[in-house]
């Protein structure tokens, strides 16, 4: 069920130049699963669209979610502003999450890159599989490091090689020699489209999860499509909506 | 209190409907909102075969407002009358189907097959949007062609038809009067204005198609002075749209001459903004003792 209210601002840090971590107490934690979205709104009115940001943390009790975002602009400038006890609207839960039961038993790459790292953490912490955690960054601020370290094995990546292995997630894999079953993924489209090569390439599936541009967040505007192999079921033109369809794909069914 | 409405002999529970596009065919929404108290569901644009719209980025936020670019991807005819319609016919509320195509047997090839259908109680014919090469807002920009495009269809069309047209225009009351004289049935406006984005730090527009329709609060004023100009050069009913957020815009909308209003952009901000302004227009009614919604219609006074 998805609906709009107001969640609470449990309380908000700045882990990296730009990036920025909030708890908020909301209903919508209730049902929230990995990869998966909620749309913040602004409280200036003038900026009238949900923002989408995926959920990187459920709090034990499913009473509150955490949210690792970057300042792209004035909305989420505005959002790095809130302090614990702000309300702040939010529409959720939205999207489907990334299929756990994938991984099951399985030897597993946990892949994030940038602003893509955190719906990852979520995931890593549900997931009951060997788990090899490969995360990219531009540099040295390796946001969430130890987050994920409490869930299995980190390899870093950096582009100015400061830290871990010098390039991006697809080097740190042939650095160290790593091997999977199925691979998990969120990150720049560069990326994606690195692991949908790497994984048809090994005959391996890889679940990566999308982003685009939004308006409704809720399969109605039709704003958000991705190309996709076979038609897709809503508009049957093989475009598939990713606030609704996705965020999550099978690397293989969608034309990047 | 009675907040009923009567256009072209089509009877509405109350005014308010969904500007085509921002709703679907209702089953996204129907999470968040009773489609049994809305006046009616006014779909998508559907075509004679799917379309695929256009590339992405398909939609910017602007300034009060937004900018679409989807290019009206729709599954065509057949799909939307083996899925939609039976999705709708279960709710209380009439159905208006809007209608596209890039040639005029294009839509009469679809006008023809909702005709085979008792539950559309209404076609609204899409000759406004921006965002498609061929056709549409090519019909609508000229009055010759918007009188020649709506007389084609009248001949075909089972249901009352209302033309929907565009902002994009030097004199909405030329369009208006052709679209009247042509037969038509009624009118719907306003579609959106044409805009553009440019973001600066990448140096690139911020839609792939470049230019996209504007919607949103910000444009309710140009809507608002539209409908009260077509509302005083035709006597076919008006169907008003353009930045409705409240029940307060909706009765701006009455009061300029729009026996009908339809929410847009704002579904996406707010998914219980249809569901409100229903409320909010009973509040008001109250609070001034109006008996008959319909005597809200057209009563701005000088």
């Amino acid at each position: 069920m998805k609906e709009k209210c107001t969640a609470v601002v449990i309380s908000q840090v700045q882990l990296a130049p730009g990036i920025y971590d909030m708890w908020l107490e909301t209903k919508l934690a209730g049902s929230a699963v990995p990869g998966q979205f909620i749309g913040v709104y602004t409280k200036d009115k003038s900026r009238l669209l949900p923002r989408p940001i995926s959920i990187c943390e459920v709090r034990e009790d499913k009473k509150a979610l955490r949210i690792v975002y970057r300042v792209a602009g004035a909305g989420t400038e505005e959002f790095a502003g809130y302090k614990a006890g702000d309300a702040v609207e939010v529409l959720g839960t939205l999207g489907n999450g990334f299929p756990l039961e994938e991984a099951e038993g399985k030897k597993v790459f946990l892949m994030g890159g940038g602003i893509g790292v955190p719906p990852i953490l979520e995931l890593a912490k549900r997931m009951n599989a060997e788990k090899q955690i490969i995360m990219g960054y531009r540099d040295s601020q390796t946001f969430l490091r130890e987050d994920f370290e409490k869930y299995g094995k980190v390899y870093i990546a950096t582009e100015d090689g400061s830290v871990g292995t010098r390039g991006n997630v697809m080097h740190a894999i042939a650095e160290n020699a790593l091997e999977a079953d199925v691979i998990f993924a969120c990150g720049p489209m560069p990326m994606l489209r690195a692991i949908k090569t790497y994984a048809a390439e090994h005959g391996i599936k890889a679940y990566i999860s999308l982003e685009e541009h939004m308006a409704c967040g809720v399969g109605a505007c039709l704003g958000c499509v991705v190309k996709t192999k076979e038609k897709d079921h809503h508009s049957h033109v093989n475009n598939a909506r990713i606030c609704t369809d996705g965020p999550v794909f099978e690397a293989g069914e969608v034309e990047i | 209190m009675n907040t009923e409405v009567t256009l072209a002999g089509v009877t509405f529970k109350n005014p308010v409907m969904t500007a085509s596009g921002t709703f679907g065919s209702g089953m996204e929404y129907s999470e968040f909102v009773d489609l049994n108290k809305l006046g009616a569901v006014v779909t998508k644009g559907v075509a004679n075969v799917p379309w695929p719209g256009n590339p992405t980025p398909r939609v910017a936020e602007v300034y009060g407002g937004m900018l679409n670019a989807i290019g009206l991807q729709n599954p065509g005819i057949d799909v939307f009358m083996k899925r939609d319609i039976p999705f709708l016919k279960q709710y209380d509320t009439r159905i208006i189907v809007n209608v596209c195509g890039k040639s005029v047997e294009d839509y009469l090839d679809v006008v023809e097959r909702l005709g085979e259908e008792a539950a559309v109680a209404m076609l609204e014919i899409n000759v406004s949007c921006p965002n498609v090469k061929e056709g549409a807002i090519a019909f609508g920009q000229k009055a010759d062609a918007l009188f020649n495009i709506t007389k084609e269809i009248k001949k075909h069309a089972k249901q009352p038809v209302i033309m929907k047209l565009s902002p994009n225009v030097t004199d909405i009351t030329e369009m208006a009067k052709a679209a009247e004289a042509a037969g038509a049935d009624a009118l719907s406006l306003i579609n959106t204005i044409t805009g553009m984005k440019i973001d600066i730090h990448r140096r690139r527009f911020a839609l792939a198609n470049k230019t996209g329709g504007m919607s949103g609060p910000a444009i309710k004023p140009v809507a608002v002075r539209m409908v009260y100009q077509a509302a005083h050069a035709v006597k076919i009913p008006i169907i008003g749209m353009g930045g409705i957020a409240t029940a307060e815009d909706a009765i701006e909308f009455l009061l300029a001459g729009a026996s009908a209003v339809s929410i847009g952009a704002m579904n996406f901000v707010n998914p219980y903004a249809t569901s409100e302004v229903v409320d909010g227009i009973e509040a008001y009614m109250k609070q001034y003792n109006i008996e008959k919604l319909t005597d809200l219609i057209g009563a701005v006074q000088e």
